[in-house]
């Protein structure tokens, strides 16, 4: 052989040694519930690029939902942003400001906009669409639900089947599950409404079940001091204050379920993200309703969306687009749910033999499913993290005494609608 | 003399590559990006003169911040400070047990303040957490300690506190001992009590690492915010903000980065005045051999 | 100091001990014992080893445990080469811009690198070394605080050495690697606990600059159990603390006395 031909032949060898990935994509996630939520997204990414070899997605853990925002948004403006995304619903409006995201509709056909865009739940959708375009594609969706302790309602001299479906009898039961020692002081509180580190997504669901809404859908506009809203705030306040069901001072997230596992509160409200934990750890039946309202039930919705960045190829996008539908598909949505206890988006991933499987071993599983034709969308406007800022402020000055409810919203109103004047 | 130049430069050649390119120049930057606003997708950053300045005059929680960093500062230096010296005047002897002693006060430094934080939110967590469970053995009622206003501050400062002063007590233990033994017991047996002899000798002479732990105190006062993002997130109402949490908040959940790079420079402005006042004190106090 | 004096200050020293120590001590409760222990200290319950492996599943450990090593010991390592030479200069040379220099060190002593994230991050692009465990070091290579410090020290030395080791025919660097070094290792022992310490709990810039496995540090990986939406798992995030921590621990407590003892030697003076 000349060498020529020498250096074609190990040209041609190394080339068809070498796997020639047509396309590489990478993947921000975030870790929001403990358990294997990180393996199971790696699971996830392999076995899709071992049905589609020409695909290579690096799926990258970047810390939580904050810190996966942070780090794309860095990303992009250091010019090398991800193709895919999955961080919180609410950050839809930064990331269309910021002209970082590339709307679904785009790349899909207009059957996928009627069967796969139309089927998931409306709820969902609600944060995921503006100005007629789908810019996310709910996944990790959650939202909050009603955890009581049986034994405790039993002890308490209270039918430990049903759970309060209104607010005044939350308020009622509460009182009677209250508990306290020789000495006074209180050992089981009724109630327990955490406020740490993001008051407003459960705060919506009270606004919601007095009949308000916080914001209108262009993201232009907030509602913090309606009536219904002074009055849910009231209500919230009220219930450490005067019922004396709850106890004082801002409530951590973190501990809420081992203050549930402890005995020191009857009926918490938290995510049905913790559906898991509160099943293998709670030492005593416990039951899961719909958060209880001042007129109506109300909960907020929560949780990750799949974004698209630009600054990506059309051809890395369509791919991407494509993970995301195989992510969705009921055969993957099922495995998610069932693995992390997010609520699944769809109802045909309901209706898929897995899920009736899973639902009939753990009816509690379809209560947040059932309580979505409740459900509002979460707060979510332009400038969004400082606008939500305002209002957790002002939630806690509320819940802290240091501000009447009235005070503090119309503070919080006075600042957003100075930050949103220019979106207007 | 010329060659001395010459030699000078390129011994500290390399290490202000290093400080140029990390440290001058982004500080620089910073600076610059203070006097223009936002740029956003497609609409690029406007020059703004003082508007960032003005704006920052006006934010009530940019006052919130650096009182609480004033208070938090007033708090972490001295106690860790003065808690360190304590500790190594505690283990300067020789006794049974004085390595479980040292090794109990040095441990918070192994542990990463991230993990720390968690532990430390169980100790405050009212109703199941250790401080209440205290208090309700003593038949008192809970507190939240986290979750008030009053209290969060003071909260998170122990917790920095906890975490530094075993760090410098390492300093201060190998001051200590090389002040000779035989001089200790020349003072005892002149009648020289032992607080009067810590008084007129050992604090002057361990002044030096007194600077050097301050110094480094300080640095943590404003440096030392990781528990926050655990622990409080800077609330509630902004009870415990800190300068540099808030920097964070405003640079990279907000992404109002022209504001950060305002509340950045007003943050190296103070350390800068804070640094270069401790190092004349320290010129005029401090005696070398 | 007679002995009501020393009682005194032995009991005051174990108090503080003692309350210096709970954390440590509750994270060993709540490695050792089963979820439902976590608040109930119950002397009598059962001791499980089962939350280390499934603290263990959660992350790669080892790994993590691996970069950090490599990470504190390059940071280390060149930051004392860069800045041995720079104090070197400082405190024996003199040529124009001496101050100006020296203030521009002092600067970077304060405006720590954690503050200028973006714009390093920026930096790291232009580089290519996003997500390297160069990257992470890279800011800190030049530490004003060792500068400082060994400046310090260096100027303690007698001139009378300088001029010993010139009558020996010595050049410049040959002064520093035979004089200066020598004398100046137990302040350099002395930063080197500051630097190692600093580096190995250093959290938010890693968190941006990096992203896989391989370039991780273990202040990020054990992040991953504090970010949760769900509850808190104490007896999960105790046990993933203990492993990354006891090595550590175990160096300290075995060799405390060969530490301090090198430190007596450096008494910052």
């Amino acid at each position: 052989m000349t060498l020529r031909q020498h250096f074609l032949a190990t040209a041609a060898l190394f080339a068809l040694a070498t796997p020639a990935f047509a396309i590489d994509l990478e993947f921000y996630f975030p870790v929001a519930v403990g358990g294997k939520a990180a393996e199971t997204v790696q699971a996830l990414t392999d076995a899709y690029m071992a049905a589609n070899p020409d695909v290579k997605i690096s799926a990258i853990y970047t810390g939580s939902y904050a810190d996966t925002t942070t780090k794309a948004i860095t990303a992009a403006q250091g010019g090398n942003p991800p193709e895919l995304l999955i961080s919180l619903s609410t950050d839809m409006y930064t990331f269309i400001d910021g002209d970082l995201i590339a709307p679904f509709d785009d790349y899909i056909t207009a059957e996928d906009q009627a069967a796969w865009i139309g089927g998931f739940y409306p709820s969902f959708l609600k944060n995921s669409q503006t100005e007629g375009k789908t810019w996310g594609i709910p996944f990790q969706r959650s939202t909050p639900v009603l955890y009581w302790n049986k034994a405790a309602f039993k002890a308490a001299g209270l039918d430990p089947e049903k759970a309060p479906a209104t607010w005044a009898e939350m308020v009622e039961m509460g009182k009677k599950l209250t508990v306290k020692d020789a000495a006074g002081n209180v050992t089981q509180y009724g109630v327990h409404i955490p406020s740490s580190g993001f008051p407003s997504w459960l705060w919506t669901g009270i606004v919601a079940g007095n009949g308000g809404t916080l914001a209108n859908d262009k993201g232009t506009e907030v509602y913090f001091n309606t009536p219904e809203a002074i009055a849910a705030l009231e209500a919230l306040v009220a219930l450490s204050k005067t019922d004396g069901v709850m106890a004082p001072g801002i409530l951590d997230w973190g501990g809420t379920p081992k203050t549930f596992f402890e005995g020191q509160a009857a009926m918490i409200w938290t995510t049905t993200g913790n559906l898991t934990n509160v099943r293998t750890n709670a030492p005593f039946d416990f039951g899961v309703g719909f958060l209880p309202g001042l007129k109506q039930p109300g909960a907020p919705t929560g949780g990750g969306n799949f974004y698209l960045m630009k600054g990506n190829t059309d051809a890395e996008l369509k791919a991407a687009v494509d993970f995301v539908k195989w992510a969705t598909a009921p055969a993957q949505a099922a495995d998610w749910t069932k693995a992390t206890g997010y609520v699944a988006p769809r109802p045909d991933v309901w209706e898929s033999d897995a899920m009736k499987a899973y639902v009939a071993d753990f009816p509690q599983a379809a209560v947040a499913r059932d309580q979505l034709q409740y459900a509002v969308a979460e707060l979510s406007t332009f400038e969004g993290p400082k606008v939500t800022q305002i209002i957790n402020s002002a939630l806690e000055a509320a819940i802290t005494g240091t501000k009447t409810p009235k005070e503090a919203l119309d503070a919080a109103q006075a600042e957003a609608d100075a930050i949103l004047k220019p979106y207007r | 003399m010329r060659r001395e130049w010459v030699h000078a430069w390129l011994l500290i050649l390399p290490a202000f590559v290093f400080l140029l390119a990390f440290t001058h120049i982004p500080v620089v930057q910073t600076l610059l990006n203070s006097f223009w606003s936002n740029p956003k997708g497609r609409r690029a950053a406007a020059f703004v003169g003082f508007d960032n300045y003005a704006a920052m005059l006006a934010d009530p929680i940019f006052a919130k911040a650096m009182v609480n960093s004033a208070i938090y500062a007033a708090i972490t230096i001295p106690a860790s400070v003065g808690l360190s010296l304590a500790m190594a005047l505690f283990v300067h002897r020789r006794f049974r047990g004085v390595a479980v002693m040292r090794m109990a006060y040095f441990t918070p430094t192994v542990l990463p303040l991230i993990a720390v934080a968690n532990i430390w939110l169980f100790f405050y967590a009212p109703g199941f957490g250790l401080i209440d469970q205290i208090r309700g053995l003593f038949g008192l009622p809970s507190v939240n300690l986290v979750g008030q206003p009053d209290t969060a501050l003071y909260a998170v400062a122990a917790v920095t506190v906890w975490k530094e002063a075993g760090f410098f007590m390492i300093f201060y233990l190998a001051a200590l001992q090389t002040i000779p033994e035989p001089l200790r017991e020349a003072a005892a047996i002149e009648g020289c009590r032992p607080w009067t002899f810590f008084r007129r000798v050992t604090w002057p002479l361990i002044m030096p690492t007194t600077l050097f732990v301050s110094v480094n105190a300080v640095i943590n006062a404003f440096r030392l915010v990781d528990h926050v993002f655990v622990m409080t997130r800077g609330g509630p109402d902004n009870a415990s903000q800190l300068l540099l949490y808030y920097i964070y908040e405003v640079g990279f959940r907000f992404w109002d980065t022209a504001y950060a790079s305002a509340l950045t420079v007003v943050l190296v402005v103070i350390l800068s005045i804070v640094g270069i006042g401790q190092f004349f004190a320290a010129d005029r106090k401090v005696h070398y051999k | 100091m007679t002995r009501v004096d020393t009682i005194l200050m032995r009991a005051a020293g174990w108090m503080l001990a003692a309350l210096w120590i709970l954390p440590l001590l509750y994270a060993v409760w709540a490695a050792f014992h089963a979820p439902e222990y976590e608040a109930k200290f119950d002397l009598t319950a059962p001791w499980t080893l089962a939350n280390f492996p499934r603290a263990w599943e959660q992350a790669p450990f080892a790994r993590y445990f691996l970069n950090t090593i490599l990470l504190v010991t390059m940071i280390l390592s060149v930051q004392l080469v860069l800045c041995t030479l720079a104090a070197f200069a400082f405190a024996r040379l003199s040529f124009p811009g001496k101050n100006v220099a020296f203030a521009l060190v002092l600067v970077q002593l304060l405006v720590v690198p954690d503050i200028l994230l973006v714009e390093n991050y920026k930096t790291m692009r232009m580089l290519g070394l996003v997500d390297t465990i160069l990257a992470i070091g890279l800011p800190y290579f030049a530490s004003g605080f060792a500068i400082f410090l060994l400046r310090q020290t260096f100027m303690t030395i007698p001139k009378e050495l300088d001029e010993a080791a010139r009558v020996e025919g010595c050049g410049l660097l040959g002064l520093l690697w035979r004089v200066y070094v020598p004398l100046g290792k137990p302040a350099m022992l002395a930063f080197g606990l500051v630097s190692v310490s600093h580096h190995w709990n250093n959290f938010l810039w890693p968190l941006i600059i990096t992203n896989s496995v391989e370039t991780r540090p273990l202040t990020v990986g054990l992040s991953i159990f504090s970010t949760t939406d769900s509850g808190i798992d104490w007896a999960l995030i105790n046990a993933a603390t203990l492993m990354t921590s006891a090595p550590l621990l175990l160096g300290f407590l075995l060799f405390q006395r060969q530490f301090v003892q090198s430190f007596m030697r450096a008494g910052i003076k």
